[in-house]
């Protein structure tokens, strides 16, 4: 319990330490703490953003598949009607060339009937003539009675 | 209970073991005519010896140091000083591990604590905090050492004494107190100026007649806040130093009194660990506090 120089030697040493701590310790220590601090708070706040932009690309990326879906559509759409026309057009070409075929066949048959007519009203006349020529027993002289022929083969019509 | 002594061989009583146990390994100044230890007499111009004894220590008076108390003292704040350093050298801003980790909390502990009760600005108060709480922290960690571990190994060594706790010496705690009463004046003279001679001459009663009255009663006050500083850690330490030695010589009063001896032991050492770290932190905040005060014009 004896107060002696002790207590100035203490007083040294707490000074020395004190100013050692101050000048050494302290500043680095508090200055690593509040550069990480820094640190952490730049990188949430870049986590905020990052996010934020995450959102937003999101956002984009809906509006543009929007898009696209549209298009897409009116592709589909586009291509629909031109297929469609297409098809309309080669229907209206097939049965525009399937009424021309069934036409010139109808022409041909008219055309053949009408040989036919012909050959036979010829073929009657002919065949007239013989049976009247049986009938009568004479011939019958095909330019006297010319008028006649024609008359009947007109009348044969 | 007999024992053997450390110095002599002589045989102990239990008084003699704690007066041996409470005495410091002094070196000082003995005076012309101190008739020593051996029976010679100190010749012309006094002599500068290791005290055997405590006579011979009373004899020194002021001129002497507690080899002990200083040494431990020393070295304990260079393994403060060095510790932290270290990790001062280590730490950056990336990810903390290790020592780095345990002494920014610290560091953040303390710095917490200037921030809450220290309003002003000033860059000694937050270092000088830290050196306060985890110099005196590792003195009254001294305590948990068993008592008669160090000065024992250092008896057999040829060491007569040795105190290993330097917050149980009132010259270590009111060396700090004293260096913190001088930071006080310090700064009540630099930052209120004449407005700390006012705050000593007119408080409490605001009137020129009294004068002497107020100033003696904030000079009472004034100078009992290094006093209670310094004193309150001595005697926390003290006592529970104490505690430790009677129970330290409860062991040798016979084998039954080993288990009650060791349990007690044990007990008060658990006791202590939040002793020794609220004492350091008491040092702590009043030593801000106080320097609060000083820095704050009313």
């Amino acid at each position: 319990m004896n107060i002696n120089l002790t207590l100035i030697g203490q007083m040294v040493a707490f000074i020395v330490f004190v100013a050692f701590c101050m000048k050494y310790v302290w500043p680095p220590i508090v200055a690593a703490m509040q550069e990480r601090a820094e640190k952490i708070a730049d990188g949430l706040a870049a986590a905020d953003r990052a996010s934020h932009d995450l959102e937003l690309a999101q956002k984009r990326a809906v509006e543009q598949m929007k898009a696209a879906k549209a298009e897409a559509a009116s592709v589909i759409d586009a291509a629909n009607k031109r297929a469609n026309a297409l098809i309309e057009e080669a229907k209206n070409a097939a049965s525009a060339e399937a009424e021309k075929v069934k036409a010139s066949a109808l022409a041909e048959i008219e055309q053949e009937k009408n040989r036919a007519k012909a050959e036979l009203r010829a073929e009657l006349a002919s065949l007239t003539f013989l049976g009247a020529e049986k009938v009568l027993g004479a011939a019958i002289d095909q330019s006297a009675h010319a008028d006649l022929v024609s008359k009947l083969t007109a009348e044969l019509h | 209970m007999q024992r053997e002594s450390d110095m002599s061989g002589e045989s102990q009583t239990i008084s003699e073991y704690i007066v041996h146990h409470l005495t410091n390994l002094t070196y000082g100044r003995l005076p012309e005519g101190t008739v020593r230890y051996d029976g010679s007499v100190v010749g012309e111009g006094g002599q500068w010896a290791m005290a055997h004894g405590g006579e011979e220590i009373a004899a020194m008076g002021f001129n002497a140091v507690h080899v002990d108390s200083l040494a431990w003292s020393i070295g304990l704040g260079i393994l403060f000083c060095w510790l932290f350093r270290r990790v001062a050298k280590q730490a950056q801003s990336g990810v903390p591990s290790g020592l780095v980790n345990f002494a920014e909390m610290v560091v953040e502990f303390v710095d917490g604590t200037v921030k809450d009760t220290f309003h002003g600005r000033n860059p000694l108060v937050a270092p000088l905090a830290l050196t306060i709480f985890c110099w005196v922290f590792l003195m009254n960690l001294m305590d948990l050492l068993p008592v008669d571990l160090v000065p024992h190994l250092l008896g057999l060594a040829g060491v007569g004494y040795q105190k290993i706790v330097p917050s149980t010496d009132p010259n270590i705690t009111m060396g700090m107190a004293l260096g913190i009463f001088i930071l006080m004046l310090y700064y009540s003279i630099k930052v209120k100026g004449f407005g700390f001679v006012k705050e000593l001459t007119l408080n409490p009663f605001n009137h020129p007649a009294f004068i002497p009255v107020n100033l003696f009663m904030e000079v009472v006050g004034l100078l009992a806040k290094p006093f209670s500083l310094g004193l309150r850690l001595f005697g926390n330490m003290y006592a529970g130093e104490m505690i430790f030695i009677l129970i330290a010589a409860l062991f040798s009063a016979g084998i039954a009194w080993m288990l009650p001896a060791g349990l007690l032991q044990m007990g008060w050492a658990i006791f202590h660990i939040l002793v020794i770290t609220l004492q350091a932190f008491i040092f702590m905040v009043l030593t801000i506090v106080y320097l609060s005060m000083a820095h704050e014009d009313h």
